[in-house]
């Protein structure tokens, strides 16, 4: 149980928990406080130095939007977002209530049910949160499905290699600010629709999530096929495996654990060109949160944008975290520490 | 229609490099019988590799073929199993997964009951059946090279290659893994193919050591044929006068005729059994790539 806990916490990153779960056990209790006086202690020291110092540059910045906000305008901020949202949930219950009690009301009356109409009210800050988790996953879903068929080909057949090679190097550093325009034409050229499935705008994002996340994973993919030990493509070649089973039983295997890397990066890159993209695309997620704040000027608006940028880096640590998690479940060599 | 099992005849091989083509090997030719026990050595970068791939089909002679049993050897196929230096079992299955995607291969017509029993068998006969749900990387090299040998034993390979399956090993391990290896022999009497670079492994196991000269164009220099009976047990060996003359050819052989900074010369020799021998090879300084 214990050492099952442990494996745990170590795949998952949790590692400050390894000592609180040792010390359950009552397992060295001194040595276990010490490893948790480093592992939260040495953290939460420089963490109460940042407010500390962020406080005290707040103060002395004056914007046109009034002081720079401190963490305690931070904070505030935070919890007026979270009760709007709540209000805006209680809201909308309260919308399809009225409408149920309604209907009731016209059936006991003899009359015909009224059909429900749905809520509208503005998307709260944690709508648009969920918005933009779901548009980078959209995007960086299409990158993986173009990614990995592309590098193992590319790791495959050095001669494919040898003519995207520079395609991909000029693609790869274009920032998602000189894509968007592209992609906002073409979408709005090709996908029309009278009854549209997606918004243009979530399209638009989530493409240029694409196009920007697409190049770690291709790399990482290449690379990892292209390095596959020869012996294990000799035994391939001595059994005759067939293409299908080498791809699938030797050649991916073989690479995940380099797909996982790109695939790691590739989400991290998505993540941080999505808000870019969704300012400008005006898809409704943190990206357009942040926008019309900067457009709204009030005396909260810098607050609110500095709460949108601690819940932006936060999930991109989330997701980080995750993606490493897989990765060290992939990976073939238990002993190689991933970081 | 060659007489012999397996019939290496007149093979060179030349690959393309920068700065033109360079010629590994010249002129091997070797037959060998059914049940033969054959080991190649020779320093590294003679070669020997090169000639076990050609047998394999993972590397087409230049000139010469490969006759096994009447039909030349084009392509690798599970009737060549190969056993790799770094056991190439794939990490992430384990080490029953490893010997059964080879059983699933060549026994493509029988039922999962059988298949999942001839795995079994062969991960007994290299006493491994112990590890059988383990992963590569949970057991010592040893262990792993004994599935590698269990890999390529499940293919019933009409000849069974193996290069230098034991070059990994510490001492210890390796004397334990040639007498396993004996047994094995002694049970299922496989044509062998075995690379290595000890000259007490190739006395103690072969029927015949072929002893190669130095690349690049290297070539057979001279086979000497080992009648010890079998089975042998090493620790009576190490007092055995024969046994001791035929290491001493060897090393003579490697050490003072082909040592390893010698230019090699043209020579004739007549000190060996049943193989034409090559006469030329030339001097440079590049080496095979093994």
């Amino acid at each position: 149980m214990l050492n099952r806990s442990i494996h745990f916490f170590e795949l998952t990153g949790l590692v400050w928990f390894i000592p609180i779960a040792n010390l359950i056990a009552g397992k060295n209790p001194s040595e276990q406080i010490k490893q948790l006086v480093t592992a939260i202690g040495v953290p939460l020291i420089a963490l109460i130095v940042f407010l500390f110092v962020w406080n005290v540059a707040a103060k002395n910045i004056e914007t046109s939007l009034g002081n720079l906000p401190g963490p305690a305008q931070t904070w505030e901020q935070f919890q007026s977002l979270r009760d709007e949202h709540q209000a805006a949930r209680q809201r909308e219950a309260d919308f399809y209530q009225r409408q149920y009690e309604r209907n009731e009301k016209r059936v006991a009356e003899g009359k015909e049910a009224k059909e429900i109409r749905p809520y509208t009210g503005a998307p709260t800050f944690f709508d648009q949160i969920f918005t933009s988790l779901y548009t980078v996953f959209v995007g960086f879903i299409i990158a993986t499905l173009i990614a990995i068929p592309m590098g193992i080909i590319c790791g495959l057949n050095s001669m494919i290699y040898t003519g995207l090679n520079p395609l991909i190097q000029i693609f790869r550093p274009v920032s998602p600010l000189a894509w968007l325009p592209i992609v906002t034409m073409v979408v709005s050229a090709v996908y029309v629709s009278d009854d549209p499935l997606f918004a243009k705008s979530f399209i638009i994002s989530a493409l240029t999530v694409t196009l920007c996340s697409l190049w770690p994973t291709l790399i990482n993919t290449t690379v990892g096929v292209s390095t596959i030990d020869r012996d294990l493509i000799n035994v391939c070649r001595v059994l005759r495996l067939n293409w299908f089973t080498k791809i699938f039983k030797v050649v991916i295997p073989a690479s995940l654990p380099m797909i996982f890397t790109g695939l790691r990066l590739s989400l991290g890159v998505g993540w941080m060109v999505l808000i870019a993209a969704e300012m400008l695309a005006q898809n409704p997620g943190l990206g357009k949160f942040v926008w019309d704040e900067f457009q709204n000027g009030s005396s909260n608006s810098l607050g609110r944008i500095l709460v949108a940028v601690f819940v932006i880096g936060i999930i991109g640590f989330i997701l980080d975290r995750i993606m490493l998690s897989l990765q060290k479940v992939v990976s073939h060599d238990k002993t190689q520490e991933i970081r | 229609m060659s007489a012999h099992y397996l019939d290496i005849s007149a093979v060179s091989i030349e690959f393309p490099t920068p700065n033109g083509s360079f010629k590994a090997l010249d002129n091997v030719n070797l037959k060998i019988e059914q049940g033969e026990f054959i080991s190649l050595i020779g320093h590294s970068g003679c070669g020997k590799s090169t000639v076990l791939n050609i047998v394999a089909g993972l590397h087409n002679a230049t000139q010469g073929g490969v006759i096994l049993q009447g039909k030349e050897v084009r392509q690798p196929g599970p009737d060549r199993a190969v056993v790799f230096q770094n056991h190439s079992l794939f990490p992430w299955l384990s080490c029953y997964d490893n010997v059964r995607l080879a059983v699933d291969k060549v026994m493509k017509g029988k039922s999962k009951a059988e298949r999942h029993e001839w795995t079994e068998h062969n991960l007994k006969l290299v006493h491994m059946e112990h590890a059988k749900h383990k992963k590569p990387d949970e057991i010592s090299g040893g262990m792993k090279q004994r599935i590698g040998i269990a890999r390529a034993l499940a293919m019933q390979p009409k000849v069974l290659l193996m290069d230098e399956p034991f070059g990994a090993l510490d001492a210890l391990t390796r004397a334990h893994m040639q007498d396993s290896l004996m047994e094995i022999q002694a049970e299922l009497n496989n044509t062998v193919i075995m690379i290595t670079h000890d000259v007490d492994e190739a006395v103690l196991l072969s029927d015949r050591i072929v002893m190669m000269t130095n690349g690049p164009a290297a070539t057979i220099g001279e086979i000497l044929k080992v009648d010890l009976e079998r089975p042998r047990e090493r620790l009576v060996l190490a007092d055995d006068p024969t046994y001791n003359h035929y290491r001493a050819e060897v090393l003579k052989f490697l050490h003072e005729r082909h040592a390893k900074k010698d230019v090699p010369t043209a020579k004739k020799s007549s000190a060996v059994v049943e193989v034409e021998i090559p006469t030329t090879t030339t001097a440079a300084e590049k080496h095979a790539a093994a």
